[in-house]
């Protein structure tokens, strides 16, 4: 579905991802960890075009996506939700999720918006107050909820536990994992190596802007240099 | 009752009623003036307060909507009325190519690309004497609806006549403006101006609206500046000067630029001001300094907005 050969970026004189190779397929979950500054961010930014491309392609369900700019990508049904939690945080919660829906204007906004509060109760209970004021945890939510009002088929998740209490992030990765159930494909990028292996079908191991290893999630996690590197064990 | 049906009932009663307290007809011509200026403020709020633009050269958009009012009866034989609208689709016009290119600039540069914008209007303005005589002004034909009244029985003098037709305009223009708020392209506009990436990720195309944000808010100025050219049946290029755009931002910025009601009572304290305090004259622009400065650090969403808030507070 997702296909990445060779991708180059640099900030200024910087190159920070040397030719990433990478592949998502249809209804997986895919995770990218790595330590901070390994490039993370930088190839999910690449993804949803707000970052230049200085190399390689980025092909996505069958189409060359290198060059299309930022705000048609999801109209291609590839949806994101940026890092940091970047929900309109002077807008409603409501309006956060219409915002998602942006790009239709049909019955199925107000169908998907009813989901997104069935899968959100909390949101349900919030949808007239400022986005500004939900707590870390129903933030992510609402970012979560408003890329899938976007009706994508595959959805980039930057570093959905960062900062978030360690129950919460327990319930962010069950709602990444549910997103199966969804005919979502996820490309999940993470810090917290062991959850997103945890749900994750496959893995890539970023450093320093290189992929290191890639492999079924479980083989990773069983990995001794992971294990060592990644998750404190 | 939504804001929406707040804001413009209030201002309509603001429009009929305060007639009844104005001891003579200059009141109606201070009246109408501030009308005039709330319909460039408010577009002013969908600039700034919607989509999070700056422009420090909107006169020079009020500069064309006059002098169209002055020229285009004249050299076109087009009734003044028309020439109003054709001053705003010139404005729209200039606006939409002017702001591809600078509308990619943020903060200062935005504003000083803006400022060079609305300097280059008034100079145009000001030296081009074969066809806009000079810094010396021009004359500005009769709009001819208050004959019309007068034939039809109702009678209003000149200035309750700009007053009342004002106040109008004003009101559909806040109209206009408060149904832009909670449309999709207004949802869109308040998103890019939270973060503009997160409103690309959700498929907005931010240098399109941005484009139109400004657009809108340039057919307000010209449509503002058309208004009093006819009123005063007379127009001088500082319509189009620095320090008018200053006010309009000034006036926005202080009444409370999120909303439509908070930019008009910034207009209104604005425009009553320099008529209150003419022994200030002289320090007019000072003031207007101090008034923004004094804002920016004790009011960041302006005076309705603060007012509201402490009110609020006071309350639990």
């Amino acid at each position: 579905m997702l296909n990445v050969e060779g991708l180059r970026s640099r900030y200024g004189r910087i190159e920070v991802l040397h030719g990433i190779d990478l592949a998502v397929n249809s209804g997986e979950i895919v995770t990218v960890v790595g330590a901070n500054g390994a490039g993370k961010t930088t190839l999910l930014r690449c993804l949803s075009g707000v970052q230049p491309v200085t190399g390689g392609t980025i092909t996505f369900r069958g189409e060359n996506f290198t060059t299309v700019p930022a705000y048609k990508r999801l109209g291609h049904g590839l949806a994101q939700s940026p890092e940091g939690r970047q929900i309109f945080t002077n807008l409603t919660v409501e309006e956060n999720l219409r915002l998602g829906a942006f790009l239709y204007v049909d019955d199925r906004v107000e169908k998907d918006m009813a989901n997104a509060f069935a899968m959100f109760p909390i949101l349900k209970e919030k949808r007239n107050l400022v986005a500004g004021g939900l707590s870390g945890g129903q933030q992510q939510m609402l970012a979560i909820a408003r890329a899938l009002m976007g009706r994508p088929s595959c959805l980039l998740l930057d570093e959905p536990s960062m900062g978030l209490a360690p129950i919460i992030v327990a319930q962010i990765f069950d709602v990444v994992k549910s997103m199966r159930d969804l005919d979502v494909t996820v490309l999940l990028v993470e810090q917290n190596a062991f959850g997103a292996l945890k749900i994750a079908d496959r893995g890539y191991v970023l450093e320093t802007g290189r992929v290191t290893m890639e492999g079924a999630a479980e083989e990773l996690i069983a990995d001794p240099r992971i294990r060592e590197a990644y998750l404190g064990i | 009752m939504t804001t929406k049906r707040v804001t413009l009932l209030i201002l309509a009663i603001i429009v009929i009623a305060s007639p009844f307290f104005f001891p003579s007809n200059y009141y109606y011509r201070v009246g109408s003036l501030i009308f005039v200026n709330g319909l460039a403020v408010t577009g002013m709020v969908i600039l700034i307060g919607y989509a999070g633009q700056i422009s420090l050269g909107h006169a020079g958009f009020a500069g064309i909507g006059g002098y169209a009012c002055a020229l285009a009866p004249v050299h076109l034989g087009l009734h003044p009325g028309l020439a109003a609208i054709l001053g705003a689709a010139i404005s729209g016009a200039l606006a939409w190519a002017v702001g591809r290119p600078v509308l990619r600039l943020k903060g200062y540069y935005l504003a000083v690309a803006t400022l060079g914008l609305g300097i280059l209007v008034s100079m145009v303005l000001a030296n081009e004497a074969w066809l806009t005589r000079g810094p010396d002004g021009i004359e500005v034909p009769d709009l001819g609806l208050n004959d019309l009244l007068e034939a039809v029985g109702i009678d209003l003098s000149n200035s309750q006549f700009w007053y009342f037709f004002s106040g109008l305009v004003l009101v559909i223009g806040a109209w206009v403006a408060l149904n832009l708020y909670d449309s999709p392209t207004g949802r869109a506009l308040r998103a890019l101006h939270g973060s503009e990436i997160a409103a690309r990720t959700v498929g907005i195309d931010v240098a399109r609206l941005k484009l139109q944000a400004f657009v809108i808010s340039a057919i307000y100025a010209s449509l503002s500046g058309s208004l009093l050219a006819l009123q005063n049946k007379f127009i001088t290029p500082d319509v189009a000067g620095f320090m008018h755009s200053i006010e309009m931002v000034t006036m926005a910025v202080l009444g409370g630029v999120g909303s439509v009601l908070g930019a008009f009572f910034g207009a209104t304290i604005l425009t009553t001001l320099p008529q209150v305090l003419t022994v200030f004259q002289e320090y007019e622009q000072i003031l207007l300094g101090l008034v923004m400065m004094l804002c920016m650090i004790f009011m960041r969403e302006g005076l309705l907005p603060s007012i509201l808030r402490a009110l609020r507070g006071k309350d639990k």
